[in-house]
């Protein structure tokens, strides 16, 4: 078989493949998404989306325990969700090999923050691999499952932004038939009450003392050998790219692949043999500070930031190199952040709330991009399902704001976490307003399907929540549905909730305007003669709408006939929905 | 020597093909080939930028500032954002459409004008021409990437034919027509 370009998340995939996993149930978030999107394309691999990364790791566990190789992925916040499985299956062990990857993103491409999850792994005493690129991510998700039956214990796979989403050339292996394991009940290894788990304990400690053996001599942690020991480098991941390609064979390095348990003997072998000992890491200073506990005082985040991504310039700058940058544009380029979509049912919903200046609790997907001008129409976002349970608060304690105040979540979020937060809201009885943005599909990630959409990840119907009914039976008695393409809609049903005296949710329908399926009228065009340049459309932030020699213009490349706009216009220049669609 | 390119655009443009191709011929020919792409936020309309290095042995995934053999632009203004990345010998292969970013949009920023120009009076070598029209003339502005493509392919020398393989291994059977089409007319632009 031959080499061919792969993502590192779709090397991963593969390797769950060749390894013979057959079980891969996972939370989509960038940059982890793909490496379940590719495994769902093996026949031989069951895979699923699940609700949240509890759930998914759950499962996965589930699956281990039933005798099968098993796998879940997710970005680095989603460990956060999913942290509590994960430090009691630390103690149960595992039956079939059990892999789970968490991929961070330095520089936060597409996150709220930039936490380094390689302390996960040394907190919940778990041995982590950290590949380098794509043939390392697939040869790595492999080994994890060896590792994880050899040691009775979940191995974790750490990739990041510029590992998972850079291509790199890629062999392919067969896949080899791995015979389920036998399912017996053992109540000491699988039940963790008190007793038992206080006799897993030391069990967990002696499997790291195994594993830092076996760290010790096996090239995962590999020395490459230089030229001039001036210099020696300990460094993993993006970082070792970036050394190389700065020094090329110059000074050796020990290249670190797996990241917990070290190898205290190789490290301290290694840096006997260079003058100054030199640690290159992304985010936080995790082998420096073991490098410390072993008294050799490396250079490391002294002189390498702990913010943001590194590059062969962080590098070379930091040895005094210096590179030529022959060309600056002199003014200054506007800035081009994202922006919602043209057609994107998320914006009349937030133009409504702009124009009643109110106070919104946000959440996180594409609906974040409300926060930007001229909506400007969030007032926080904080993690998945936040906004609902932070809404709850917010009104229980100054009931003053709650009828000023609601807080917006999108479908596949409030299947994350949100319905936990209106069960709250429903149980503790405060006055508050939550509107599900429900597009029919997980947006910000690129298109996952989710419990409300009835569609599976491999794409067959599916099982289907419905969002009214679970609102109405968790003790929501006002469930209304709107239509965002419908602004009169909308801010008359806002205003009613918002003036009952009772907990109430709304409903934004209308399926994300990139779906290949959703048929649009297409663009519209603006008529000039009556268009008096008063701007009153540009207020709603669309791409595709701006002003030229003083008269609305539309362009018709991004504009799909949404209507929004024509609902903006008070002199009859841009058309109506009911003009362009019959819907 | 690792060579680098660069293709920088608008969320939506199509960059992302544009990589695949280069990735795919270029290995084609027994290099070392690494793509970075981005996924995610900035899909959605924003500044978007894919690396393409290849040579004997490829370490970093990503391009530098000052690196760039070729910073390859689907629109002028993202031409500029990103010039600093090219190398002093390097060539800006730049569409001239401009598309107006939002801050832009709501009258917070102007679009710098005549860029073309001061970007030549920097001492930039740019290579500028109408993509658009060119994709519109092959049957769809979603062209616009392999009409890049094909006017990029008169800096390197590759024969046509390998080109256009590439092409074919990466675009729909029913979409090869119109791509070769747009790639030729790139190419003699
Ligand atoms: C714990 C956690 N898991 C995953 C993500 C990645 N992520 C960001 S937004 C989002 C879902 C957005 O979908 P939805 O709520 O339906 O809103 P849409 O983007 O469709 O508007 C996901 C999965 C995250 N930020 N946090």
């Amino acid at each position: 078989m031959g080499k061919r370009l792969m993502l590192g998340n779709e090397a991963a995939a593969r390797g769950l493949y060749e390894a013979g996993c057959e079980f891969v149930s996972s939370y989509p978030g960038t940059p982890s998404t793909e490496i379940t999107e590719f495994a769902a394309k093996y026949d031989d691999i069951y895979a699923e989306w699940a609700p949240n990364e509890k759930v998914a790791m759950e499962a996965a566990f589930g699956a281990s325990y039933a005798g099968h190789r098993s796998f879940c992925g997710m970005k680095h916040v989603g460990l956060n969700v999913a942290a509590d499985p994960l430090f009691t299956i630390s103690y149960t062990g595992v039956n079939a090999g059990m892999v789970v990857c968490v991929a961070d993103d330095p520089g936060m491409h597409s996150s709220q923050n930039e936490q380094d999850s390689r302390h996960y792994a040394i907190a919940a005493k778990l041995p982590m691999l950290e590949p380098s690129d794509s043939v390392e991510s697939k040869e790595f998700a492999k080994l994890a499952f060896e590792l994880s039956e050899q040691f009775d214990t979940a191995v974790m796979l750490k990739m990041c932004t510029r590992i998972a989403h850079c291509q790199g050339l890629v062999e392919e292996e067969d896949r080899v038939n791995v015979e389920p394991k036998e399912y017996k009940k053992t109540p000491q290894k699988y039940i963790m009450t008190p007793a038992n788990a206080i006799k897993k304990h030391p069990i967990v400690e002696e499997r790291l003392c195994k594993l830092r053996e076996w760290a010790e001599t096996s090239d995962i942690n590999r020395v490459e050998e230089g030229s001039d020991n001036e210099y020696g480098f300990i460094t993993g991941s993006t970082s070792y790219q970036y050394v190389k390609e700065v020094f090329g064979d110059k000074y050796p390095v020990l290249k670190i692949g797996m990241i917990n348990p070290l190898p205290d003997n190789k490290i301290k072998d290694f840096a006997s043999k260079v003058k100054t000992l030199v640690v290159v890491e992304e985010l936080d200073g995790i082998i420096e500070t073991h490098c410390n506990t072993l008294g050799l005082n490396p250079i490391g985040k002294d002189k390498f930031t702990k913010l943001g991504e590194f590059s062969q310039t962080v590098i070379a700058k930091a040895f005094n190199i210096e590179k030529e940058v022959p060309f600056h544009f002199q003014e200054e380029i506007p800035a081009r952040p994202p922006a919602m979509c043209a057609g994107c049912p998320h914006r009349g919903l937030f133009y409504v709330l702009h124009k009643k200046n109110l106070k919104v609790h946000g959440d996180i997907g594409c609906y974040t991009l409300g926060a930007m001008p001229p909506l400007n129409a969030l007032d926080s976002t904080v993690c998945m399902g936040a906004s609902v349970s932070g809404l709850h608060g917010f009104n229980k304690i100054a009931p003053e704001y709650s009828n000023g105040t609601v807080a917006v979540i999108g479908d596949s979020t409030f299947m994350h976490s949100g319905v936990t937060g209106l069960i709250n809201i429903a149980y503790n009885e405060s006055n508050s307003t939550v509107i599900i943005l429900d597009n029919s599909i997980t947006g910000m990630t690129g298109h996952q399907q989710n419990p409300t959409t009835g569609i599976n990840l491999k794409g067959e119907p599916a099982g289907k929540v419905c969002l009214e009914e679970l609102c109405k039976s968790i003790g929501i008695n006002r469930v209304v549905v709107v239509d965002p393409y419908n602004l009169e809609e909308c801010e008359k049903a806002v205003a009613e909730e918002l003036e009952a005296d009772e907990p109430s949710v709304i409903i934004s329908r209308r399926p994300c305007a990139l779906l290949k399926n959703v048929k649009h009228p297409g663009p519209i065009t603006c008529d000039t003669d009556k268009c008096v340049g008063c701007t009153a459309c540009m207020k709603i932030g669309c791409p595709a709408i701006s002003m030229v020699d003083g008269k609305c213009s539309i362009d018709a490349t991004l504009c799909l006939g949404c209507g929004v706009c024509g609902q903006m216009c008070k002199f009859g220049a841009l058309p109506l929905r009911k003009e362009i669609a019959n819907d | 020597m690792t060579k680098n390119i660069m293709i920088v655009g608008v969320g939506g443009q199509g960059t992302l093909l544009a990589s695949k191709i280069l990735g795919r011929l270029f290995v084609t020919k027994d290099y070392d080939v690494k793509v970075s792409e981005v996924h995610g936020m900035s899909q959605r309309g924003g500044s978007v930028v894919t690396y393409v290095r290849y040579g004997d042995k490829v370490y970093s995934p990503i391009v530098d500032k000052g690196e760039a053999d070729q910073v390859i632009s689907f629109e002028l203004l993202e031409g500029a954002r990103w010039v600093e990345y090219l190398s002093k010998d390097g060539v800006l292969v730049t569409n001239t459409q401009q598309i107006n970013p939002m801050p832009v949009i709501t009258g917070a920023a102007t679009y710098p004008s005549d860029i073309e120009m001061k970007l030549k009076d920097m001492g930039v070598n740019v290579d500028a021409f109408d993509a658009l029209s060119l994709a519109e003339e092959a049957g769809s502005a979603k062209c616009v990437n392999i009409v890049l493509l094909g006017h990029l392919s008169n800096h390197y020398d590759f024969t046509e034919e390998e080109w256009h393989d590439a092409i074919k291994a990466c675009v729909k059977e029913r979409f090869i027509d119109m791509n070769i089409k747009a790639f030729e007319l790139g190419r003699n632009a």
